[in-house]
């Protein structure tokens, strides 16, 4: 029942999100058959092709057709590329989630043991230390980071070949071990975020109660911290990196630019500025259900 | 072009040499194969020429179809799959001979009804037209194309206008394809020096050299275009070495690659112009547009821009017309600040002013331009604030609706001087800086329709003085263009026209 509930809300949202997408093109100057046809267009090719795109009909004519097409999984076609828009969302979608589960491990391998480590001793050098470069590591941009890294590991110590992205289809290994480096630049602010957050949760759990009639027990520090403040800890934790988890695979735009890689964030602000309304529609739509749906698993409950 | 001759000889020479001790390898055969990847920055619009837009689109497409003729490096009309043409004294009626044997990329040999075709789709003439087919509007005046056998048994086509047009040949350059081939968007298939492989929109074009190509056929086996979204991401993969020609560097970007990279520079065949609205104030008053022109200093520009290259223009015409090129006119506007300062006092500005330029964001290099152009207008009271808009509003709000103070843009053209001076016909939809000239319209249409060469010369330039008199706009310069090539490559030529050509293109050794 509260599942339900859940999917309900979740629907609603969805479907409010993409009526406001489709309005915002309203506004938004340009027109998709003018991007098609360009500066040499005549008055009679442009009718006729705003005609053939359906682009002559009323907003809620469009959106009701627009919309009609999702619930059946037919998202139209690409006014850019003129191939179905899912189409071109198989192409880089797989690589936009590569990326994203990368990152995600990335962060989890490298906050829970830093987290578990700063908190055990706080206060101590190892934890100041450590302050200093996690609030350094919070406060880069993913972009600059981006950039560092290109520079230092890509052309001074060419460990990797910055642009030279290769894509999932034509091979995986290769387009995972490109992958590794955006998400590093992912993953580092976000783990940084992620430490500070578990250290924290963890310090508050260490004044309660049972802390302390845990240790009165006799059990030793490294016990109680994982046997018992950890387990209190996770529930936030968890929230906080269901917020994390949803803005990695909706999609690393800055990120997946600075590094051409060919995801859908690439994808998205291309079909922006082409005004290819059922592609934007469609990532739209996307990012919109995982964010939800990724954000109502890790609530707590 | 003497450089590259010296080259061949220097590499004939060495090659001989090696040959000899080597005894037998034949020396062509090292120059032959390999494979290349060519870094561009947009995405392309279509795979189908005639639906192509982007000048970004063609310079590619441009290995793979050709015309019944097409242009060769000096900006000459040379035949392709045509072998000759006449053009009748009256400018009514233009002849081609087909070349025999032409094969298409599918295999089939090119036929009289595949050119009609192509020519027909190009002019808007076929039964059911495809909205997003680009209409040539020049063949507008094409009343038929017909075709015919000659004595000697080969095929000709005859092609009809209404009214006299003795610049249509440059239009020619049309792309051929197979008639009634519906995949064209998807597979195109054309008659050029290289053959389409596969397309990943976003990522790459693949093409391989076509083997029955008619002509001198191309050196390499493979040429992929890689799509980078930005200058910068493709200038790191050219500096990793994952693209070998990158043809869009600017001025810093050839300087670090100095020493790495051969850096060629050439011409981009564009008015670039900061063109100015002549139907709102304060640019309806030609004092003003020439305090404009008297405000900026190209030279300056030129070298801020360009290192230096680039040619300054004074009109909206540049030095590839050759003889319809009035090169007079390129200091007609000295820069000379009191002489500016002077104009906008009597246009009664004497404190300057403040407007506003559009500039499409996308175009890195005119946005560049505005930021050097508003300094220099500072200098004469001028505040010039820069708006950056989008590709798409550009073309809706400044091209379509005419709805700017002024832009700064590249004009590009055919091979032919009416094309690059439609801009300013009166009441034109193309003319989005409004400039108004009942002499410019009337000297415009007899010079479409002159055959005589010299009187052709004489109308065009004083169509180009017109422009300059009036001021209708800044003319700023046709920019200049610097590619990185690997230096393991040699053969990269630039042409009067967009085209990144790579038939010419090989390995040295």
């Amino acid at each position: 029942m509260k599942w339900i509930k859940k999917g309900a809300g979740i629907l609603i949202a969805v479907l409010a999100l993409s009526f406001a997408t489709f309005l915002a093109f309203q506004v938004l100057p340009g027109d998709p058959a003018m991007v098609r046809l360009g500066t040499n267009a005549t008055p009679e090719a442009l009718e006729a092709l705003r005609e053939e795109m359906g682009l002559n009909d009323g907003l809620l004519v469009r959106y009701g057709r627009w919309i009609g097409g999702a619930i059946r999984g037919d998202f139209g076609e690409s006014m850019k590329y003129r191939r179905p828009v899912s189409a071109l969302l198989w192409q880089v979608l797989p690589n936009t989630l590569l990326l994203a589960g990368l990152s995600i491990l990335m962060i989890l391998v490298i906050a829970f043991p830093l987290g578990l480590l700063y908190a055990r001793f706080p206060g101590s050098p190892v934890d100041r230390a450590g302050a200093v470069v996690n609030q350094t590591a919070m406060a880069v941009p993913a972009f600059f980071l981006g950039l560092l890294i290109s520079v230092v590991l890509g052309l001074w110590l060419r460990v990797f070949t910055p642009g030279a992205f290769v894509s999932y289809d034509r091979g995986l290994g290769a387009c995972l071990s490109y992958l590794v480096f955006p998400a590093m630049a992912i993953a580092i602010p976000k783990a940084a975020m992620t430490v500070r957050f578990l250290r924290s949760s963890l310090l508050t759990e260490r004044s309660k109660d049972y802390v302390r009639t845990a240790r009165s027990k006799g059990l030793t520090e490294n016990k109680v911290l994982m046997l018992h403040m950890l387990p209190n800890a996770l529930p936030g934790v968890r929230t906080f990196i269901g917020v994390i988890v949803s803005e990695i695979i909706a999609g690393s735009i800055v990120v997946e630019q600075v590094f051409g890689v060919d995801g859908l964030g690439l994808l998205l602000v291309q079909s922006i500025s082409n005004r290819d309304y059922n592609v934007v529609q469609a990532i739209v739509l996307y990012i919109g259900i995982v964010v939800l749906v990724v954000n109502s698993l890790m609530e707590s409950e | 072009m003497k450089k590259v001759f010296a080259c061949f000889l220097l590499l004939a020479a060495t090659m001989t040499a090696l040959c000899a001790c080597k005894g037998g390898t034949k020396p062509e055969e090292n120059l032959e194969g390999g494979a290349v990847v060519v870094g561009i920055t947009q995405d392309l619009d279509s795979l189908d020429p005639h639906k192509a837009v982007a000048a970004g689109t063609r310079e590619v497409l441009y290995n793979i179809f050709e015309g019944l003729v097409k242009p060769d490096k000096d900006g000459k009309l040379v035949p392709a799959v045509a072998e000759s043409y006449e053009i009748s004294e009256d400018g009514t009626t233009y002849t081609f001979v087909l070349r025999e044997g032409v094969k298409f990329h599918n295999g089939e040999t090119v036929t009289a009804a595949d050119v009609v075709y192509s020519l027909n789709r190009c002019a808007g003439r076929l039964e059911t037209s495809d909205p997003e087919v680009q209409v040539v509007p020049a063949f507008s005046v094409i009343s038929d194309i017909a075709a015919s056998k000659n004595a000697a048994g080969k095929d000709v086509i005859t092609v009809t206008l209404s009214s006299p047009n003795t610049e249509l040949i440059g239009f020619f350059t049309s792309n051929i394809i197979p008639k009634n081939y519906a995949d064209q968007a998807k597979a195109p298939i054309g008659t050029g020096p290289f053959k389409f492989v596969s397309y990943k929109p976003m990522v790459e074009l693949v093409m391989e050299r076509f083997d029955d190509y008619y002509g001198q056929k191309a050196h390499l086996a493979k040429v992929t275009f890689s799509i980078s979204e930005s200058s910068d991401a493709a200038f790191l993969q050219l500096q990793a070495g994952s693209i070998d020609i990158f043809p869009y560097l600017t001025v810093d970007q050839a300087e670090q690659l100095e020493g790495k990279f051969t850096i060629e520079v050439g011409d981009m065949s564009l008015v670039q112009g900061l063109f100015l609205n002549n139907a709102v104030k304060p640019f309806d008053d030609v004092r003003v547009r020439k305090a404009m022109n008297y405000a900026i200093d190209k030279k300056e520009l030129l070298t801020m821009l360009n290192g230096g290259y680039g040619t300054a223009i004074g009109s909206g015409m540049y030095a590839t017309f050759g003889l319809y090129y009035d090169a007079t006119l390129e200091n007609a506007y000295p820069h000379d600040e009191a002489k500016a300062k002077e104009l906008l006092a009597e246009a009664g500005y004497a404190n300057g002013f403040t407007f506003t330029v559009k500039v499409p964001s996308n175009y890195v290099y005119h946005v560049q331009t505005a930021e050097v152009l508003a300094n220099q207008l500072k200098k004469v009271g001028i505040t010039m604030k820069i708006e950056l808009i989008e590709w798409a509003s550009w073309l809706s709000d400044v091209y379509k609706a005419h709805n700017c103070e002024a832009t700064i843009i590249g004009l590009d053209s055919q091979l032919a001087p009416s094309d690059i001076l439609k801009y300013y016909i009166g009441g034109s939809a193309k003319n989005f800086m409004n400039y108004k000239s009942d002499a410019f319209d009337a000297a415009y249409t007899k010079a479409t329709a002159t055959a005589d060469t010299t009187k052709k010369v004489e109308l065009y330039h004083e169509l180009q003085k017109y422009l300059s008199d009036d001021a209708a706009s800044v003319f700023l310069q046709s920019p200049s263009l610097m590619v990185a090539v690997n230096p393991k490559l040699a053969g990269y030529t630039f042409y009067p026209v967009y085209v990144q050509d790579m038939a010419s293109v090989y390995f040295k050794d």
